[in-house]
């Protein structure tokens, strides 16, 4: 469970949301609470024998920023019908994602250690209904962005205030349907969709550049009628007040892209292609823990 | 074909049941991409605006987007032509809707050969085939519009995915009022006993046609609506097999995995009868007129009186 008091995981007014208010201490909790996602990520995937180690830590900053400070939602009642949502559109990020749903309380942090094995809840990607707490089935790439925005219109339809927040993945920039869906958050105003897109620069076979160049990217999604926000997406600060940013902004959705390192945390892994999507070895997983150690 | 029988358009129907399940209930929201005044999703836009999502072309997003209303406690139905509707969004389709068995009714309008004019593009023939095999998801050819009328009402009380395949062209009425439609459950249209025709959709009236032609050659044929293709009405059809000895299925898709298959296997795996299937070769349509294509591509009342008699021959 979270050593965060409760108090400081409420919504900030808006208005209120000046980088100052967060004090260090607080910062710090979160920084401590990343540190410990990314240690489970790597274990599970060490013990899985398989899975993506790059990209689950280069987006632990923001699910851990969202899921402790952001979010509205209640790991006791899952299904309570205002909580926010939260969307991995970049699903084999899965090890941070159940990691961070372990910790907010959704499940024990035992159950962790059962990734991708035989009658465990946490398949190698979200599978909604199985894992408490996941909110969307996901894993094939391009989907979640869409998969948000029906979330934010049934709230709008509703008249509720939670808000949805989606995942990307810099690949899944790659994906026609990120943009299917980009337009029609536009389209139909939502400002209650924030996406981050996870900016590691790096897909499975190489550099986004190299691959299948997406700069300018932010102009892109400017194009699109998107607010636009660029943070560095490791540094806690700058991701909570990005997020409250984009709370004040009306009538559009808005994008957060988080410049981040594939596999940050790990000095082996920081940058390198070779852990996309493989387990480390013994030793490799021994100087990991090492490093992540408090 | 029976000059009695009342032709009508079964989108229409589609679009009535829509409005009416809009006043009954706030949870209905119904999507379209840029085709909602052929699906006549166009008539829910009239009356409930609020409630009513056009994607533009982006069957992809359309689907995403539906599983997340989904979701969030919404009954969705999604609409476009049934070859936009299926191949294109496959991955959308099993991974966001069919793996979390979320609340998505997809009405597909505009399947099969009788598209016409539009040709190979818009004929699509391998729907059933794509939809049946997914977990989790129910797959039904109305017959005629009022049964499209019950089948959607019915689907709309129940949880979970569900495809529904309607046709371009009006289509005889085959059912009334009193015509049970329940999920899951074959209808017998008309009892024999020498031979079964199991048809679904436009070619369910065919059956009937050739089992006036069957009966002027002495051979007592039952005919079944098999309207429900997943779940399979398995006792149904065994019964009918056991009690006639043979059987023929009609379905206006290809015979290589479509409701012909399903019967197949069914018979295969629990009793063994002369059977054959009446259906589009492993092939691809054309432009042309209803009849014509019907004619050209096997799926006429006189190809299924052809298949009876060579089940019969086979029977003794």
């Amino acid at each position: 469970m979270t050593d965060i008091p409760r108090e400081s995981r409420r919504r900030h007014p808006q208005g209120d949301a000046r980088l100052e208010i967060y004090d260090g201490e607080f910062i710090r909790q979160l920084e401590s609470i990343a540190k410990k996602v990314r240690r489970h990520s790597i274990r599970m995937i060490y013990q899985a024998g398989s899975g993506h180690p790059g990209g689950s830590l280069s987006g632990a900053d923001i699910m851990v920023a969202l899921y402790f400070h952001v979010m509205k939602h209640d790991p006791k009642r899952p299904d309570w019908q205002d909580r926010d949502r939260f969307v991995l559109s970049k699903g084999h990020a899965a090890p941070a994602l159940y990691a961070v749903l372990a910790e907010s309380g959704y499940f024990p942090v035992e159950e962790l250690d059962t990734l991708r094995k035989m009658g465990s809840r946490l398949q190698g990607h979200p599978c909604l209904g199985k894992t408490p707490g996941v909110e969307m089935s996901t894993g094939s790439l391009g989907h979640g962005l869409a998969a948000g925005n029906g979330m934010a219109l049934a709230a709008k339809l509703d008249r509720r205030l939670h808000r949805v927040y989606v995942l990307l993945g810099d690949g899944e920039m790659d994906v026609g349907e990120t943009w299917e869906a980009a337009m029609l958050a536009s389209h139909y105003k939502l400002d209650n969709v924030t996406a981050y897109v996870d900016r590691n620069k790096l897909q499975l076979d190489g550099p986004t550049e190299k691959i299948m160049s997406l700069e300018p990217l932010a102009d892109k999604w400017k194009a699109f009628g998107w607010h636009v926000i660029e943070i560095n997406g490791h540094n806690m600060k700058e991701i909570i007040h990005a997020t409250n940013e984009a709370k004040g902004v009306k009538g559009r959705p808005t994008v957060v892209i988080c410049h981040t390192i594939k596999g940050k945390g790990v000095s082996y892994m920081e940058g390198s292609l070779h852990f996309h999507g493989k387990a480390p070895s013994d030793e490799e997983y021994e100087q990991a823990m090492k490093e992540l150690g408090d | 074909m029976p000059v009695t029988w009342k032709w009508e358009s079964q989108r229409k129907q589609y679009g009535k049941a829509l409005v009416e399940l809009g006043k009954e209930r706030g949870d209905i929201v119904v999507m379209d991409a840029d085709l909602s005044s052929s699906t006549r999703t166009s008539d829910f836009l009239a009356a409930f605006p609020e409630r009513f999502f056009n994607v533009g072309i982006a069957e992809q997003n359309m689907m995403d987007t539906a599983a997340g209303l989904a979701a969030s406690g919404k009954t969705v139905f999604v609409s476009t032509f049934a070859v936009f509707g299926t191949g294109r969004c496959y991955d959308q389709i099993r991974q966001s809707i069919a793996y979390p068995k979320l609340n998505v009714k997809i009405v597909a309008s505009h399947a099969g050969i009788t598209v016409g004019g539009d040709g190979a593009s818009h004929q699509i023939i391998e729907d059933i085939a794509l939809m049946r095999v997914l977990p989790n998801m129910t797959v039904i050819v109305p017959v005629d519009s009022l049964e499209t009328y019950n089948a959607v009402k019915a689907v709309s009380k129940t949880p979970g995915p569900v495809y529904v395949r309607i046709g371009r062209a009006d289509v005889p009425t085959l059912t009334d009022k009193n015509t049970p439609f329940e999920l899951n459950s074959a209808t017998v249209m008309r009892d024999g006993a020498d031979v079964t025709l199991i048809g679904c959709g436009i070619m369910v009236a065919r059956c009937l046609e050739a089992a006036e032609e069957l009966a002027k050659h002495g051979v007592d044929a039952r005919v079944v609506n098999l309207h429900t293709i997943k779940p399979l009405d398995e006792k149904t059809i065994v019964k009918a097999a056991r009690e006639t000895g043979g059987v023929v299925t009609a379905e206006e898709h290809s015979v290589m995995m479509g409701m012909g298959s399903a019967v197949a296997m069914c018979l295969v795996e629990n009793f063994h009868v002369p059977m054959k299937r009446v259906g589009i070769p492993d092939t691809f349509g054309e432009s042309g007129g209803c009849e014509e294509l019907m004619t050209k591509y096997g799926l006429t009342a006189e190809n299924i009186v052809e298949a009876a008699h060579d089940v019969l021959r086979r029977k003794k």
